[in-house]
């Protein structure tokens, strides 16, 4: 019984931190993006405007929910609610620090994988229910540069779970810090397990890794539907792409599975690559900086901080590069990101039989 | 060969995509944490305005904060009734007609404009339809006793379109409707004594 409780207050602490980092998440883009473009952004509503994003929730809420009359009713109104539940479940599988998991999946990596692309599924959903033609070639175009981009990512991924021998999320957190079990080396030839902190990160004990996540990094942005990516809603020639015919709370859902699918990319990517919720900090002769720096508190700490920071860059990138036309889409993911993730495999193979 | 040339054109691309794409991810980032102090409101006039302009953020926030423009701008129309002597010229001149008056005469000389132009007639109606100005200034010019000009007043926001037709006249209608009869009055007694005079010459023929 009280495990169930358990299981429930997880859940819904994960759907309220969800909802908490969407309104922070919508709030710092909009500054972000001000300042980038030396504007101030929202500062009516609460100190620096910082209250804005809620005020825009409340006035979401009191919105028509409006179905078209030609639209397909049910595929219309389930959609939003898939597109977010997709991307709520893949919060089950991440750690967040030593111990601090919401679930034990020993194919968490890809458990996380095949439940995030169902949000494909939610927006071919959402465009095919809509019944309008911009809607459908958003959806078209999601489907598109999901289904590509997954490839590279997956690849990048794999070169990462070659050298960590694990699909779990959590084993392979453990391995990058000074809680290891197992022999950790810098670059494959200095032996850190005693030092932990950045040193034994896998993109330090395996260089060609750095690569890989950039490679994933990057696929990660079309899986979000990102900018450059973000030719699914292409607010400007498809008038908003997948989510024109939604308003109010459904359209708040689509929202809400955007920052999420950000936050959670960005944490899939700190943990396979960035040591997850261990230290930067290493132990460097007496000074044990990577033992103090290492616990519960501190890991949820380090991992929230690693992921704002990518997510910071996401924003980053999307107030600086224009978006993709398709095909250029398509030539980078299949020309440049698939080739190189490939060749990250490779070597991920070689570097797993000789330098570990 | 061909391919070989094709290869390094395609790879050429990434460095250079890789390289421009890193440019503009400096520049932006470069703005993310330059000084965002509020903008200095100035006037065109100030020293290096231009300048100052790449210097903190661009926005200006408005009902706080006001562009300062010249006191007589093309903004909004202003009328001094009083100096007005219904000429209807600022009417005739309009390209896209959106002043109206409706002059009624006056039995007498009712006074003088601050430069001394006679008044003798009323103005039951001056309405200026904003919404349809197009800010030529040609009303202000042709009028002889400059008293109809443009202010430095360029918020006109209002909550219905009505409200954009400025009603410059200070006559109440009835005080219209007095003036009108007393015209008539007087007409009609011109109308009379014209009548009288003429019978009176025919009388005398
Ligand atoms: S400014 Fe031009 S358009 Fe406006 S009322 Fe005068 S004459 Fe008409
Ligand atoms: S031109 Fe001047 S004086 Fe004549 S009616 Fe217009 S505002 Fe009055």
């Amino acid at each position: 019984m009280t495990s169930y409780l358990i299981y429930f207050s997880i859940a819904l602490g994960l759907f309220v931190f969800a909802a908490l980092f969407t309104l922070f998440g919508v709030y710092a883009e909009r500054k972000v993006s001000a300042f980038i473009q030396d504007r101030l952004g929202p500062t009516e509503v609460g100190k620096f405007g910082s209250l804005q994003t809620i005020a825009d929730f409340l006035k979401m809420l009191q919105k028509e929910l409006i179905i078209p009359a030609a639209a397909d009713k049910w595929l219309f109104m389930a959609a939003p609610a898939i597109i977010f539940v997709a991307v709520y479940l893949g919060f089950a599988a991440l750690p967040w620090g030593p111990g601090l998991a919401p679930s034990h999946l020993n194919l968490g990596l890809y458990y996380l994988l095949a439940i995030v692309s169902v949000e494909t599924l939610g927006i071919l959903m959402a465009g095919w229910g809509s019944n309008n033609k911009y809607s459908i070639l958003g959806a078209m175009r999601s489907a598109a540069q999901i289904i590509s981009y997954e490839i590279p990512a997956g690849f990048a991924l794999i070169s990462a779970v070659m050298i960590a021998q694990t699909l779990d999320l959590q084993v392979m957190s453990y391995q990058q810090g000074i809680l290891s079990s197992e022999h950790s080396k810098f670059l494959g030839i200095w032996d850190v397990s005693a030092n932990g902190g950045i040193l034994s990160w896998n993109i330090f004990r395996a260089p060609h890794l750095i690569i890989a996540f950039v490679v994933y990094f990057i696929a990660s942005l079309a899986e979000s539907n990102r900018a450059p990516f973000d030719i699914p809603e292409a607010e400007s020639e498809l008038v908003a792409g997948f989510h024109t015919e939604f308003t109010g709370l459904r359209f708040a859902f689509v929202f809400l599975a955007e920052y999420s699918m950000m936050f959670l990319v960005s944490m899939v990517a700190v943990i396979v690559f960035l040591g997850a919720w261990n230290t930067p900090l290493p132990n460097i002769g007496p000074v044990h900086l990577a033992n103090w720096t290492t616990g519960a508190i501190w890991g949820i700490a380090w991992v929230s901080i690693k992921t704002l920071l990518l997510v910071g860059v996401q924003m980053w990138i999307r107030w600086t590069l224009p978006r993709f036309r398709v095909d250029q889409l398509m030539n980078l993911c299949w020309k440049v990101l698939t080739p190189l993730a490939f060749a990250c495999m490779i070597i991920s193979g070689i570097w797993r039989i000789w330098m570990m | 060969m061909k391919s070989l040339n094709k290869k390094s054109v395609e790879s050429g691309n990434i460095i250079n995509g890789i390289k421009t794409a890193w440019k503009g991810l400096a520049l932006t980032i470069r703005h993310l944490f330059a000084p965002n102090s509020k903008r200095q409101v100035q006037t065109v006039a100030a020293d290096n305005y231009f300048k100052k302009l790449e210097e903190g953020t661009n926005t200006i926030q408005y009902p706080k904060q006001q562009l300062p423009v010249p006191e007589v701008g093309r903004y909004q129309l202003d009328v001094e009734i009083d100096d007005c002597i219904v000429c209807d010229l600022c009417a005739k001149i309009c390209p896209v007609d959106c002043i109206t008056i409706d002059s009624i005469k006056a039995t007498e000389l009712i006074g003088n404009t601050s430069d001394g132009s006679p008044k003798r007639l009323y103005a039951a109606k001056f309405d200026i339809d904003m919404a349809k100005c197009m800010y030529c200034g040609l009303c202000t010019i042709v009028c002889p006793t400059e008293c109809i000009v443009m202010t430095n007043q360029y918020d006109k926001t209002v909550f219905e379109l009505s409200d954009l037709t400025y009603e410059f006249s200070d006559m109440t209608p009835e005080e219209a409707a007095e003036k009108r009869a007393l015209l008539e009055k007087q007409q009609a007694e011109r109308a009379a004594a014209k009548l009288a005079a003429i019978q009176n010459k025919e009388g005398s023929v």
